[in-house]
Formats: C-alpha cells, sequence, structure tokens
C-alpha cells in the first residue's frame, strides 16, 4: 500500500508492507535514520518521534496509521542551520555520550518544554523515564533540560524558571 | 611521562577544559551514522538462525526451504566458514557457527543473505535444524567439580599459620549482568572485488578483530580492513566478535555488500556480559581492626567458551582484597565453562565481583569490632608504600585511598526531611509507599583496579599527528564507543601543539597499527601518551623549521614576529610524527601469583543514601557520593558524565539488574523484563575529583572510567543492610530480600 504523510512540513509517500512500523519506514523508506531501534517493545524511547503533536514510540506505531499524519522527527527540529535550544543544551551540558539514545531524548526534551516550559526537575526526570540512556546517568540530561528550559525563557522574554536546584557539584 | 609544553591558558579547547565532543552536534541533530544506520548499494540482508536450547547435540540442519524461498542468496554454517574454524582473543575455541553441538541458549548455528531485512528473518526461521537436547552444565561447584576450568588463579602470600583475633566468613554470589549498550550490534561487510572486504563491526580494538577475521576468512589480514566503527555503547560488550565473521562469509561467498542488524533479544544473546560469581571469603583481623588475613575462593561462571575470562579471572583474583593492607593472603580464582551465556568483559572486568564480597566482609568486621566503617577502612587503606595485598606489588605511583575516603565522607548528607511527591519514594508514582513507613540507610564501599594490560603483556598504541596548513590531524586506530576519548585526544593535541584547529582521524587496520583495546580504562593514557609524544615532536620540528619560539592558529612565532602562517610552514608538505608508546613492562606472575603484575592502580570510594520501603521491599537510592581518583582532570564535564553513567550502572546491578538464568535460558532478554536504570531511579550524584597527577599519564591523567561502576554497587547494599538489617549476600537485591523472613526467623 501507498502511506502519504507529512514529515518535517514536507509531504511524503513510501509503498509499505503491512507489517512495517512508522519506525520501519522512516529509516528505511524515507532514509530518515535519526530515530533508532534500540528495543523495537516501546521500553527505551529511542525512536521517539511527534505524531500529529502526541508523543509516541514509532517502533509501536504501524505506518498504516500515520496515514495523513504529521510527524516530526529529531531531523525536523533544528531550523535554518540552528539548533534548536535542546540540541544546543544538550551539547553545551554534555548530556550526550554514545548518542544512541540521543535523537529520541531531543524530540521528548523539546515536546516536553512546549507543554510544560515550568516543568521542575523532577517533572523532567519523570516525563523523561520513558527514554533509557546506558551511557550518562541522565545527570547531565537534567541540566540540559534546565538549560534550555532558562534559553527557551529567556527567547521569549519571560523570566527564567527556577529548577530544583543543581542536580550536582563537582569539588576538585 | 608528563606533557610540558602545554600553553594551558591560551590554547582554546586544550586539556583541563569542559569542550563539547566534536560529534554531539551530528548526534542531537540526528547525522551521526551509526552502524546500523549505514548502506551500502545493491546490498543483502542478512539473518542468524539461532538454537534456543543451551545444550545439544546437532543432529540434522536442513536449507532446502530457506533456500527455495524468493529472495534468499546463501544459507551458510559451520561447513562453509572457508578458513579457521574457530575463534577467540585468548584462546580460538569458539565455532564461528556452531558446530556439531550447541553449548549455549541462542548460540548462532547458520547465517542467510536475502534481498530485504524481513526475508532473511523469515529464511533464517525456515531452516531446520535438528537438535537432541543435553543436560546443561550450569552450577558452578558441579563445573568446578567437573574440571572445567579455563584458568586458575592462585595467590599465596605470606604466612599461612598467621591468625587474627575477630574472624568473618561469608559467601556472595553476583548475577550475570548485560552490558545492555543502546545499540544493538550492526555490521555491513563490503567485498573489494579483489577477494578482500571492507568491514564494519561492533567493536573495541579493530586490530585484535582483524587477526581473527583473517584466520577465519582465509584471507592476509592486509585483504582485511576492519573499519572504525560508531558504536552506540560497548562497555566491555563489543570486546569480543559477534556478527563480523558471519558477514564477512556472506559478502565474500556472494560478492555482494551485507548488512546485518541484530534485534533486543538476539543482542542479549548475541554479546558478552558480566561474569556471575559464587565468592566464599574469610577475613581475620586484630582488635584494633587491622587485617591480619584473608583467604577467599572466588568462581566466575565463563560461559561455554574462553574469551576474555582469563583475564577477568586475573583481576578478581589480584583485586580480592580491595584497597587494603594484608600481608597474608590465599585466593583462588577459577574461570569455568558453563552452558550459561558467554561471560566476558564489563566495566570493571572482574573487579566488581570481589569488590562486592570484600566491601560486604568489611562492613561485617566493622560491626564486630563496634567500628564506624569508615574508620575500619581508613586503618587499612593502601597507600604509596605498601605492596598490593595479593601480588605483593610495591605501590610506587600516587593512590589517594585515605583521600578518596576521607572526600566522601566529608560530603554533606541529603537532606531527610519529608517529602510527599511520590516521585521521590520507594515506589514512585505507583503510590505504594507512606512516607512515613520510609527507613533511610547509609553505607560506604572502597574500590581498586588495574590500569592498562596487565601480567607482562606488552601495551602498545600507535598515534600519527600531521600539521596541515588548515590545522592538525590526529589518526588512530583506537575506538571511540561514547566514552568521550575522541575530546581527549583532541584536547591533548592541541595543548601539546598549542594549535587549536585539531580534527581526530578514526583509521582503520590497513592505514595505521594497533592502539590497542579500548577497555582497562587505558585509552586516555594510552592512545593520549602517543598523541602527546607525537604532537609533541611535531610542534617541534615546526618550530626547529624556522627558528621559532612559539606555534599558534596563527602560525610560528619568534617573540611577537610572526614567521610563517600554518599555511606557509607546511607548503612543502604537512609535518608529521608517528608514534608507537609503550607503558612499561610488567611481570608475569610466578606459581604463587606474586610480581609486579601492574602498570597503574585507581582508586574510588562511594557513600551510598537509600530510602526503602520494608514492607514491599522497594528502593530508591536518593544520593550517592564519590571520592574519585583521577590523576587530572583533562575535561571535568567528560569526567562527571563517565561518573554518572558509571554510577547508573553499580546501582543497577546493586538493585534491578539481573539475567534471570534457568537451566541456562535467559528469561528476561528484553527492555520490558531485563530493568535498566530510568531516569527516575538515577540518584543525586556528589562527586569530588582527587587530583594527584599521575608520573606517566598525558598532562598527569590517569584512567579512570571504571571505578565509578565497580564500588557503587556495594555501597548501596550497605546502604541497604543499614536501612533493614539484612544481610543481603547476593546482588541484585530482590524485593523478597527485603521481604521475605529471613532466615534467621522472624518478621520485621
Amino acid at each position: 500500500m501507498i502511506v502519504t504523510m507529512e514529515v518535517n512540513g514536507e509531504p511524503r509517500s513510501a509503498e509499505v508492507a503491512g507489517w512495517e512500523s512508522l519506525l520501519w519506514v522512516l529509516r528505511e523508506r524515507l532514509g530518515l535514520l535519526g530515530a533508532k531501534d534500540a528495543c523495537l517493545q516501546g521500553e527505551c524511547g529511542s525512536c521517539s518521534v511527534l505524531v500529529d503533536g502526541d508523543l509516541v514510540c514509532a517502533c509501536l506505531v504501524m505506518a498504516a496509521d500515520a496515514e495523513g499524519a504529521q510527524v516530526t522527527t529529531v531531523e525536523g527540529l533544528a531550523s535554518s542551520g540552528d539548533l534548536h535550544p535542546v540540541q544546543r543544551s544538550f551539547v553545551d551540558q554534555g548530556a550526550v555520550q554514545c548518542g544512541y539514545c540521543t535523537p529520541g531524548l531531543i524530540v521528548a526534551t523539546a515536546h516536553l518544554l512546549e507543554q510544560d516550559p515550568d516543568a521542575s526537575d523532577t517533572d523532567v526526570r519523570e516525563a523523561l523515564a520513558g527514554n533509557l540512556c546506558r551511557c550518562t546517568g541522565y545527570g547531565a540530561l537534567v541540566r540540559a533540560v534546565a538549560a534550555a528550559r532558562t534559553a527557551t525563557a529567556t527567547d521569549d522574554g519571560s523570566a527564567a524558571p527556577v529548577g530544583d536546584g543543581a542536580d550536582r557539584e563537582v569539588r576538585s | 611521562m608528563s606533557g610540558t609544553l602545554a600553553d594551558r591558558a591560551t590554547v582554546h579547547g586544550g586539556v583541563g577544559t569542559s569542550v563539547p565532543r566534536p560529534d554531539a552536534t551530528a548526534k542531537v541533530t540526528g547525522s551521526f551514522e551509526f552502524l546500523g544506520d549505514m548502506h551500502a548499494d545493491g546490498m543483502l540482508w542478512g539473518a542468524t538462525r539461532r538454537a534456543w536450547v543451551a545444550h545439544a547435540r546437532i543432529l540434522r540442519i536442513d536449507a532446502t526451504a530457506a533456500l527455495a524461498m524468493p529472495g534468499v542468496h546463501a544459507v551458510l554454517t559451520q561447513d562453509d566458514v572457508p578458513g579457521h574454524r574457530y575463534q577467540g582473543q585468548a584462546v580460538t575455541d569458539q565455532p564461528v557457527l556452531a558446530e556439531g553441538r550447541v553449548r549455549y541458549w541462542g548460540e548462532p548455528v547458520a547465517i542467510v543473505a536475502a534481498d530485504d531485512a524481513e526475508t532473511a528473518r523469515l529464511a533464517a526461521e525456515a531452516i531446520v535444524v535438528d537438535l537432541e537436547e543435553l543436560d546443561p552444565l550450569v552450577d558452578l561447584e558441579a563445573a568446578l567439580e567437573h574440571g572445567e576450568i579455563f584458568r586458575h588463579v592462585p595467590v599465596r602470600r605470606g604466612n599461612p599459620d598467621l591468625h587474627g583475633e575477630v574472624v568473618i566468613e561469608g559467601t556472595y554470589v553476583t548475577s550475570s549482568q548485560d552490558p545492555a549498550p543502546l545499540g544493538t550490534e550492526a555490521g555491513l561487510a563490503i567485498p573489494d572485488g579483489t577477494g578482500g572486504v571492507d568491514l564494519w563491526g561492533p567493536t573495541q580494538w579493530v586490530h585484535i578483530d582483524l587477526e581473527q577475521l583473517a584466520a577465519c576468512l582465509a584471507l592476509t589480514p592486509a585483504q582485511v580492513r576492519v573499519q572504525p566503527c560508531r558504536l552506540g555503547g560497548a562497555f566491555g560488550s563489543r570486546e569480543d566478535l559477534s556478527l563480523q565473521t558471519h558477514i564477512g562469509m556472506l559478502a565474500l561467498r556472494l560478492d555482494r555488500p551485507v548488512k546485518m542488524v541484530y534485534d533486543r533479544t538476539e543482542s542479549f544473546v548475541g554479546h558478552v556480559k558480566r561474569h556471575g560469581s559464587l565468592m566464599h571469603y574469610r577475613h581475620e583481623a586484630d582488635r584494633h581492626g587491622r587485617l591480619v588475613r584473608v583467604d577467599a575462593r572466588i568462581l566466575l561462571d565463563g560461559g561455554p567458551y574462553q574469551l576474555t575470562s582469563n583475564a577477568v579471572i586475573a583481576n578478581s583474583t589480584y583485586f580480592a582484597v580491595g584497597p587494603y593492607r594484608c600481608d597474608n593472603v590465599t585466593v583462588d580464582g577459577y574461570a569455568l565453562r558453563t552452558n550459561n551465556p558467554p561471560s566476558g568483559a564489563m566495566r570493571g572486568f572482574g573487579s566488581n565481583q570481589p569488590c562486592f564480597a570484600a566491601e560486604s566482609q568489611m562492613d561485617r568486621l566493622a560491626d564486630a569490632l563496634g567500628l564506624d566503617p569508615i574508620e575500619l577502612r581508613l586503618r587499612n587503606a593502601l597507600q604509596p608504600g605498601d605492596q598490593l595485598p595479593t601480588t605483593g606489588q610495591l605501590i610506587e605511583a600516587p593512590l589517594p585511598t585515605d583521600e578518596v575516603i576521607r572526600s566522601v565522607a566529608s560530603i554533606p548528607l541529603p537532606d531527610d526531611e519529608p517529602n510527599e511527591d511520590p516521585r521521590h519514594l520507594p515506589g514512585g508514582t505507583g503510590l505504594t509507599t507512606p512516607r512515613d513507613r520510609v527507613v533511610r540507610g547509609i553505607g560506604y564501599a572502597v574500590g581498586i583496579k588495574n590500569l592498562e594490560f596487565s601480567e607482562g603483556f606488552d601495551d602498545n598504541a600507535e598515534a600519527r599527528v600531521v600539521l596541515h596548513g588548515d590545522g592538525a590531524v590526529v589518526h588512530t586506530a583506537a575506538v571511540e564507543v561514547g566514552q568521550g576519548m575522541v575530546t581527549v585526544l583532541t584536547q591533548i593535541a592541541r595543548s601539546a601543539l598549542g594549535i587549536s584547529k585539531v580534527h581526530v582521524a578514526f583509521d582503520h587496520t590497513g592505514q595505521i597499527g594497533s592502539a590497542g583495546s579500548t577497555s582497562a580504562s587505558r585509552q586516555t593514557q594510552m592512545a593520549g601518551n602517543a598523541v602527546l609524544q607525537a604532537a609533541t615532536a611535531v610542534r617541534e620540528r615546526a618550530l626547529a623549521q624556522l627558528g621559532g619560539d612559539d606555534l599558534d592558529d596563527d602560525g610560528v612565532w619568534r617573540g611577537d614576529t610572526l614567521l610563517a602562517s600554518l599555511a606557509e610552514l607546511t607548503a612543502e608538505g604537512p609535518i608529521e610524527q608517528h608514534v608507537d608508546y609503550h607503558h612499561r613492562a610488567t611481570d608475569q606472575p610466578d606459581a604463587d601469583g606474586q610480581g609486579d603484575l601492574h602498570v597503574d592502580f585507581c582508586v574510588a570510594a562511594h557513600r551510598a543514601v537509600v530510602d526503602v520501603d520494608p514492607d514491599l521491599g522497594l528502593v530508591r537510592v536518593v544520593q550517592i557520593a564519590i571520592g574519585q581518583d583521577v590523576g587530572r582532570a583533562m575535561n571535568p564535564q567528560q569526567l562527571l558524565g563517565q561518573i554518572e553513567g558509571g554510577i547508573a550502572q553499580g546501582l543497577g546491578h546493586a538493585v534491578m539488574e539481573e539475567v534471570v538464568l534457568d537451566h541456562g535460558v535467559i528469561r528476561n532478554p528484553s527492555f520490558t523484563d531485563y530493568l535498566l536504570p530510568t531516569c527516575l531511579d538515577a540518584p543525586h550524584v556528589e562527586a569530588v575529583l582527587i587530583e594527584q597527577p599521575s608520573t606517566w599519564g598525558p598532562f598527569g591523567a590517569k584512567g579512570m572510567a571504571e571505578l565509578p561502576t565497580m564500588s557503587a554497587t556495594p555501597a548501596v547494599v550497605a546502604a541497604i543492610r543499614a536501612a533493614t538489617g539484612r544481610p543481603l549476600t547476593r546482588v541484585p537485591v530482590r524485593p523478597e530480600d527485603l521481604v521475605a523472613p529471613a532466615l534467621t526467623g522472624g518478621t520485621r
């Protein structure tokens, strides 16, 4: 069957088999390799994308069910060469190590801050508990979200919300 | 050696600064190409037929139905291996595909190549494998009794007749832990048209893969180019081959590129795990708490093939006592052959299991003596001038055992004021735990581990630094697995050259010699020293060429005069230097396990604070503090990332992560059933970096990335013991360990 979607603002169509997931179509039919495939059971969040504004695991969505949907992947977040504030803060805060979980986490974090710009650090931890990371221990991730929250708030002129406090300290 | 040329204040992004990873932007935008993202024109997809039994005789393999499927190009078995039919790092005892027998659950029996992934998967399922099931050997005592021993490492030190006044005996069990890198095994093999092959696969050491692949594929080393790979994590799991030989066989047979990607369940059986262990310990101390003798017997479950078990058991044995003085030590370490899944490297490499047992023993000893656990550890803390308790090696280099213990004890404890937010309670949003039922506990543990390879191994790392008109390129075959070596090598080159425009190029095996393994916490020091020496030589030659006295991004200077730009300096050709760095030689152990077996050591101390729901047996780790020996902090932000990430893995092993084995069958081979710590499980981390510069690491740096995992596990368990009074002699601690009636009788 032919499935047609709007992916990152562009109309895209693909010939797909009935068993194919949205993740498979994005990666193998449309060449969008950002979303990853770490568990294929909806446990790890590495394939997180937005479908009509909702955060989903693309591995659990049948491609056929995405007919007519607006899909946003990690490739669609940076605009005209500028990193999205969440991407910028992940780089600056050291929230990236091997990077396999990163695309999913970037999409999930951008979605979270859009839904709840004042999310506390604990809210962040709860909201991102569906995205597994094996490298970072999540500390840098929480710091990166705090930094992105501040950057986003500063961009639109409002006061920067205050988090629960620093998530760690280093002394030497 | 130490770097001396660093102009750390002026070189942008040099050592000591928290510069971001060079690959971070590609990773946050989704454009970074991981192994599983690779594609070649005309490629086929591979799949693996596995035998889902722990032990069996293979009666028949029939690929007729599979080969008849449209789109299937080949089915290969062990009979089709073109060269040496076995692989393995130390001993080649692992058949490329099962040969006559299946020795572990999920062992590959045949491989398929087809036009697309789904056809390959269905064809693999269609291969008929008739098996006669056999009893699996899965019990460690039985394996020892039957003499199924990969290696026995004995340590005999001191006077066997000296005894202490206080005796503590205990038996401890650690389960197998899966490294669980987020990226599953994936690879691509592309025939070169002249009989050779370019091969990308999950690896931590391309040159050790090359040796095995060339032998198995019946090619010369020059015909196989093991390519630098883009890994989604490793943690030890990529030290041994997984799918590389298989895709190489298919690609060469069909003269077509072949790609293969494991799903998560395949990944669980497709890479090595941390050895499960059974350990018996006897500690004897005088009444002041000074260790008089330690006797231990350590059994590690190696699975059916040797892989790295010979080296893992060495670490378990030599670090059996921990970072403490003790003159009378007897240890027998055994790596055993079983039909459990293959074990191998995982962060800490055999040092973690005895760390759990020995630190549990130290807490019991402190309790028996009425001593504070910190005080007991300080009274025995191993310092420079002491001898390693097992091998007798004199500790010469800086080893801040005392400092890491004191620093972790001095970090303020978290507030214990009631917080009714369920996300801060054991059980979380399950709303299972009333705050007034929560019991808090605090526990400590200290760890020690070797850096680099040991026991006389001639360990080396090659690097080449090339200065061009637009900056310097560092060439290395060292593998970046996500840990950030690429950043540290960039920083070292910048500081040594004085030039900020540095790029690290990862070469394949045909372009540069071995950099050794990305393991044993070794690349910061090994690849790092090779880069430092090469970059230093390049700078010296650049200055000598024009009689300059400084080099930076603008070019060569004498005083305030710019003599030449980098482009002018290199107009006749780039300035380059190749270095093959070797660390100092070490001994092989004598018959009693004695000798200078190790190059260097690293220590860390953890303090865990936990909240426990004693009714349901639920645990929340509130805070972990760590004092970490780092030599010199090359990149504080990355160091913290290694510390926090390592702690999460140690926490996982303490309370969540267990490869559940049932007669050799893994009962939880998925992320649904094998629980990894999430963002909500990870604790608040407080870290103190102890900087006592290494005498030989680049700019004083030490490798450090295994220590955060090691003693986190026993610290968390010690804290749960403090909260519950339970003995807790196995990890991970299960809820039933906390709520079932204790063996001594009675319930809470």
